[in-house]
């Protein structure tokens, strides 16, 4: 047993996953009282929100911080270790929540509220909230798990056939994903006899590497499958346009990001070894994933399929820092996941304002839309702009790192691998660049429907009503202007990238911050 | 004793995996239950067999007896188990409404969400 008494503020690092915990069990109770359980989700947020950006805080300053449940000395417990990577995350997670769910009050039939929408959404939060900041291995699968079956949830409300056919097939892939992770967890507890992430890393050099090099191979397949990238990434396209916009944009902002915040703590912290093994895989997965998920976007007419294509673009460019491993380029990921968080939820949340003011879901029967509605059409354009690297938005700065990572790793004596790498992160973000403008182009610039002959004005356009501009409009757009913002003011955003870069790859903070090895509770 | 259990837990994986390569979704989750149950069947040789000693503390002392069975795996297991089925119960009613709504349950025939021919790209601008 262990002693000392926590400190109060330490308490904080459990809040994020217990407030939605419990918020959940208290909204699904209540399923009768519909405006009661829209505000009083709200408010489970607003409050979570507020302790992530007080933990953040004192782990900015302090360095991290770890509880251990059930006061057992660590590696016994099950340990929550929150570092500078996982507290910054699970506040972007928070606050986008926050902002969805505002907009998912338009988006929502009614009777997808009385089954129970809002204490799902919790639910998600709760398992992203928590994949971020548990410092076990097992645990990261049990909120896997919860994140999961929130999921699930989520994708299927309202039964649409398109529905049910995206989460079969969203749901049998990633129950595969999460049960291959089981599994390296059985091999690794056999081979380390521990699954506490602080003690992995001090356990993890002096067991035999190629055992763990294939710990980590299976690690990176359960990963890389959720976090959808190539060539795992088939479930993506095929299920996150089905749901309404509001339930894609929390998918598409928060679940792959915890894939490839997984991928980055084991890869990067736990097993830095083997990711040397691995790292030809590494980099055969991030420039495939960097160049195909543009490709598909700019071939593709469904408007949120194509989103999701970039999503998957993102996605590469995050594994290309994990495939670089130095500061610049982990720098380059940590910070992209950021930028993902927040400009493809917004991308997503716009593409449910152009569905629902044409009435269409297929980009070549959109057209026109800007004389209708100026505003999303700015909103969409400056998104586009920060999904493919554009200044002054967001998405520049994690590009830059990463194409100064790559320089990095090539300049000393010619890496091709790197060479690669950071031509590919150029590649991707020409090529998002044509599929973005491409998309912008035929919703908003053309005069109507797709064809030859045709260009006539498009008679069924719909201008959004005082409410979808209040509960869709207003959200989006302040996503948008904090897009806009960190990227004509970058140096936080960098300073935490910095710090990030350098929390995972001397790990020694995290260890003793854990407790374990001798270092200092 | 060990090397049985794993080479156990090798057929089963290998038959989950010859399931789940199927189109016929009764046969997947079919596949996903014995991957389910030949993972347990890992974690549970990885915190080694044979011992029979119970893992309970005598009176008086700090640690248990030598010898002592490993309760950790069996409640890493308990755990999975619990989320598998919870899952495979989801996924068998999700298969099933599936069945009725789009008459179907082989994968290459539920083509809703991502239609076969789809249309090509815009070929302006």
């Amino acid at each position: 047993m262990q002693d000392m008494a926590i400190h109060p503020v330490d308490w904080l690092v459990i809040l994020p996953v217990v407030l939605p915990l419990l918020g959940a069990a208290l909204l699904l109770m209540l399923r009768e009282a519909k405006e009661a359980q829209y505000w009083m989700a709200l408010g489970t947020v607003a409050v979570l929100l507020l302790g992530d950006i007080a933990l953040a805080t004192r782990i900015a300053e302090q360095g991290p911080v770890s509880m251990t449940m059930g006061n057992w000395l660590p590696p016994f417990g099950i340990s929550f270790t929150a570092d500078l990577v996982g507290a910054v995350f699970a506040l972007a997670a928070a606050g986008v929540t926050l902002l969805v769910l505002v907009y998912l009050r338009l988006d929502m039939p009614d009777r997808a509220r009385r089954d129970g929408v809002y204490p799902l959404v919790l639910l998600l939060l709760a398992g992203v909230s928590g994949s971020f900041l548990t410092g076990d291995l097992f645990n990261l699968y049990v909120w896997f798990e919860v994140m999961l079956i929130a999921s699930l949830g989520l994708m299927v409300l309202g039964g649409r056939n398109s529905q049910l056919d995206a989460t079969v097939k969203y749901g049998f892939l990633n129950f595969f994903a999460t049960t291959i992770f089981l599994l390296s967890l059985g091999l690794t507890y056999g081979t380390l006899g521990t699954l506490n992430m602080a003690d992995i890393v001090a356990k993890a050099p002096a067991a035999d590497p190629a055992v763990m090099a294939s710990i980590a191979a299976l690690l990176l397949l359960a990963f890389g499958m959720k976090a959808a990238a190539f060539p795992v990434n088939a479930w993506l396209p095929a299920s996150y346009h089905a749901p309404p916009a509001a339930v894609s944009a929390l998918m598409a902002g928060l679940l792959t990001k915890v894939g490839v915040y997984a991928l980055l703590r084991a890869m990067t912290m736990l097993l830095p070894a083997s990711r040397e093994v691995l790292e030809p895989v590494l980099v055969v997965v991030a420039l495939g994933t960097l160049i195909l998920g543009p490709l598909g976007a700019i071939a593709e007419t469904n408007l949120r399929r194509a989103l999701g294509f970039l999503v998957i673009g993102g996605i590469g460019a995050t594994v290309t820092g994990i495939a670089l491993n130095n500061e610049a380029g982990l720098a380059g990921a940590a910070t992209y996941v950021l930028h993902a968080m927040l400009t493809i939820t917004g991308l997503y949340l716009v593409a449910g304002l152009i569905e629902a003011m044409t009435g269409e879901t297929d980009t070549r029967r959109m057209g026109g839309l800007y004389a209708a509605a100026s505003l999303p059409s700015v909103l969409f354009f400056v998104l586009m702009l920060a999904v493919a690297g554009v200044p002054p938005f967001l998405g520049f700065w994690p590009k830059l790192l990463l194409v100064e990572g790559g320089i990095a790793g090539w300049a000393p004596n010619w890496d091709g691998w790197a060479l690669a790498l950071w031509v590919g992160v150029l590649v991707n973000a020409l090529l998002t660049l044509i599929a973005g403008s491409r998309l912008w182009g035929h919703i908003f610039w053309r005069a109507g429907h797709e064809s030859a002959e045709n260009e006539a004005p498009n008679p069924d356009l719909r201008r959004l009503d005082r409410r979808a501009t209040w509960l869709g409009l207003a959200p989006t757009a302040v996503l948008t202007l904090a897009v806009f913002l960190l990227g004509v003011w970058p140096e936080p955003l960098l300073g935490f990238g910095k710090q990030a870069a350098a929390g995972l790859l001397q790990s020694a903070d995290y260890v003793a911050a854990t407790g374990v090895a001798g270092g200092e509770p | 004793m060990d090397h049985l259990v794993a080479l156990l837990a090798g057929i089963f994986l290998t038959a989950a995996i010859y399931l789940l390569l199927s189109r016929s979704l009764i046969r997947m989750l079919l596949g996903l239950v014995l991957l389910g149950n030949g993972v347990n069947l890992v974690i549970l040789v990885s915190g080694r067999l044979g011992r029979i000693v119970p893992p309970i503390v005598p009176e008086g002392a700090k640690v248990p007896m030598a010898g002592a069975a490993n309760p950790l795996p069996q409640a890493l297991i308990l755990t999975a188990i619990v989320i598998g089925f919870a899952m495979f119960a989801f996924l068998l009613v999700l298969a099933y409404r599936a069945y009725q709504s789009l008459d179907a349950d082989d994968t290459d025939k539920m083509r809703v969400a991502e239609p076969r021919n789809a249309p090509k790209p815009p070929m302006s601008y």
